[in-house]
């Protein structure tokens, strides 16, 4: 058995301008998780090239490419990954630390702001398991904020959440985009979160099938609103 | 990891036997090689005892033990008294066992003939009385002193020996003075186990004998101690008349010789037991390396969740490399007490000496730190050497 090698994304091209919201989709073994590693600078692309923010990727080292995560890309992972034993504000400021311009004073204003941000001022000193998972994820979400990046990078992140939490994070994601004009790349296989976005790119087979403006935007905010308000159950 | 008291506290406890064994060790082996060292200068370190021995082998090749030569005279003791200018006193010594009798008690003992110098040679003190003058040397007088453990077993009512007259192998002898307590030497004998009388009274009335066996004398200091005995050794040969061939006629030794030899030997046993106890250290090291291990591979996805939001290799590296060695040291400072209170302990429960070196203490804490270093860095470079996409997917 020889190693074969696997091409996940075949000719695949497409620019994500400032300010969008877009979706990726696509079922599972479509390269959507190698198309989110490049976009993240986890990984580098064996051809072609990725252009974040004027900067190419290519001849980029290791360190060089941690550098790159730390300062322009915000992630939010479907686990949440919060560190567990680790206060919500610790866990907003975790980006901070592995950026030494950044003075004590500042961190914590930062990171004060990113939780406030999310609405959840009321819960700095609360550990992981101490929060709902919607919580949970808007505290990752403020993680990712918290660098002030310039593009926030979601793998699936409703994935672990019912569908009123799942409209909840879907109504921040919005805000952050219509309001301060956050750059989202979110990367989904449920056709009604796409359905929030402005943008849904369809992948299969490592191919871009699809890539459509999407002109009429729901808005999660209306979607909770219609949803009955105490779920009794 | 410092979240994680217990795991954190088992893995330190490795080092802090470690580094608390090492430092009992060493105190305990400084403490014996110290409290010897004590005890052979309390016999008077700038001691210098004059034997004789022979030079000759007579008949068969067989040589004749000190006690059996009389190649030292009293004569050699004064002109060493005389001559060395870095000896300060002299006193020959003539030894005769015997029986010390007082009415129906009697007691086996050792009356030495000496000269009034040798309290000051041996720094010996009298408790009681007076000691003997030159004149009683000159005169062979009947006179002696007696140490503590005699006075014990021939004075049980607890009267005053002082005045009182003992027979010493039949022959009557007035007890002058009492000799101070000074317990056992580092050989066990009793030192408070003998009778002192002038060296002309155990020489004529006694043993009958025109020689000596034994010259004590004191240098000035423990450092003139070398010179004083290459003095006493060309005094000797010219005494005895020896050809520049010859072989010497006599041992010249110092305390500070015996000091030397018995030192090196608690030294020894000193190595031995800090080499034990750094073996736990090591041990202690291992331990570290292997929760260190532990720990990374359960943390993976954490390194991962690290390595997306920015953090580079070498953070990685240095956030375990220094929770290694921050259990290490602290580990190291609790063994640090912990190895001081054993050693109180010891002390105070079994009564063994033991000496508390600093060198151990700033030694067994480098090699922690060291230890901390070294087992932490192989885990550490393993977590910063992964890869953040399968870290990210490790479940």
């Amino acid at each position: 058995m020889g190693s074969e090698i696997v091409r996940a994304l075949k000719g695949v091209s497409f620019t994500v301008e400032q300010g969008e919201f877009v979706t990726i989709m696509g079922s599972s073994g479509s390269g959507k998780t190698t198309l989110l590693n490049i976009l993240g600078c986890l990984d580098k692309p064996t051809s072609g090239d990725y252009i974040l923010d004027d900067v190419s990727i290519k001849k980029l080292s290791r360190n060089e490419l941690a550098r790159l995560r730390n300062k322009k890309i915000g992630f939010v992972f479907q686990a949440y990954n919060l560190l567990a034993r680790t206060t919500a504000r610790e866990n907003v400021e975790l980006p901070l630390l592995y950026n030494s311009s950044i003075t004590l004073k500042e961190r914590h204003e930062r990171s004060m702001k990113a939780l406030a941000s999310v609405k959840l001022e009321d819960r700095v000193g609360h550990l992981p398991n101490q929060l709902s998972g919607g919580q949970q994820q808007r505290v990752a979400i403020a993680r990712a904020l918290v660098n002030e990046p310039v593009m926030i990078l979601a793998d699936e992140a409703t994935g672990n959440l019912d569908s009123r939490t799942s409209y909840e994070i879907m109504s921040l994601m919005q805000e952050l985009n219509q309001q301060q004009g956050k750059t989202i790349v979110f990367v989904t296989h449920e056709p009604d979160i796409a359905a929030f976005s402005n943008r849904t790119i369809t992948l299969k087979d490592g191919k871009v099938i699809k890539d459509t403006k999407n002109e009429n935007v729901r808005s999660a905010k209306d979607m909770l609103m219609s949803l009955p308000t105490n779920d009794d159950y | 990891m410092l979240r994680n008291k217990l795991r954190a506290f088992l893995t330190m406890l490795g080092i802090i036997i470690g580094v608390g064994a090492v430092i009992a060790m060493v105190a305990i082996g400084e403490g014996s090689k110290k409290s010897i060292r004590d005890q052979l200068s309390g016999m008077g370190s700038n001691m210098i005892t004059i034997r004789p021995s022979s030079n000759v082998t007579v008949g068969g090749g067989a040589r004749l033990g000190s006690t059996g030569l009389q190649t030292l005279k009293v004569e050699d003791a004064d002109a060493i008294k005389k001559q060395a200018s870095y000896v300060t006193s002299v006193s020959p010594a003539v030894n005769a066992n015997g029986q010390a009798i007082n009415g129906s008690l009697n007691w086996p003992t050792t009356m030495q003939g000496v000269s009034p110098e040798y309290l000051g040679i041996r720094d010996w003190k009298l408790k009681d009385g007076i000691s003997f003058t030159q004149a009683d040397v000159n005169s062979a007088a009947k006179v002696c002193l007696i140490g503590q453990t005699v006075v014990e077993n021939i004075f049980t009512n607890g009267e005053d020996p002082v005045g009182k007259i003992i027979r010493f192998n039949k022959i009557p002898i007035k007890i002058i003075g009492v000799l101070e307590e000074k317990g056992e030497n580092t050989f066990g004998q009793d030192q408070d186990d003998i009778v002192l009388a002038p060296y002309t009274t155990v020489q004529k009335r006694m043993l009958a004998i025109p020689y000596v066996q034994t010259i004590y004398a004191s240098a000035m200091d423990e450092q003139s101690s070398t010179l004083a005995t290459d003095q006493v050794s060309s005094i000797l040969r010219k005494q005895h008349r020896l050809k520049a061939a010859d072989d010497d006629d006599f041992t010249v030794r110092t305390q500070a010789e015996l000091i030397n030899t018995i030192s090196s030997t608690s030294q020894l046993l000193t190595v031995l037991l800090a080499a034990i106890a750094s073996i736990s250290l090591v041990v202690g090291g291992i331990g570290i390396m292997n929760i260190m291990y532990v720990s990374v591979t359960e943390r993976t996805k954490e390194i991962g969740l690290r390595m997306s939001i920015g953090a580079r290799g070498l953070d990685i590296l240095l956030q375990f490399l220094i929770e290694a060695i921050l259990i290490s040291i602290t580990g190291g400072l609790i063994g640090v007490a912990l190895g001081i209170t054993a050693s109180k302990l010891v002390t105070a429960f079994l009564s063994w000496p033991t000496y508390i070196t600093e060198s151990s203490i700033v030694l067994s804490f480098l090699v922690c730190a060291v230890t901390g270093v070294f087992f932490g860095y192989y885990p550490a470079l393993k977590a910063s050497r992964l890869d953040p996409i399968e870290a990210l997917r490790y479940e």
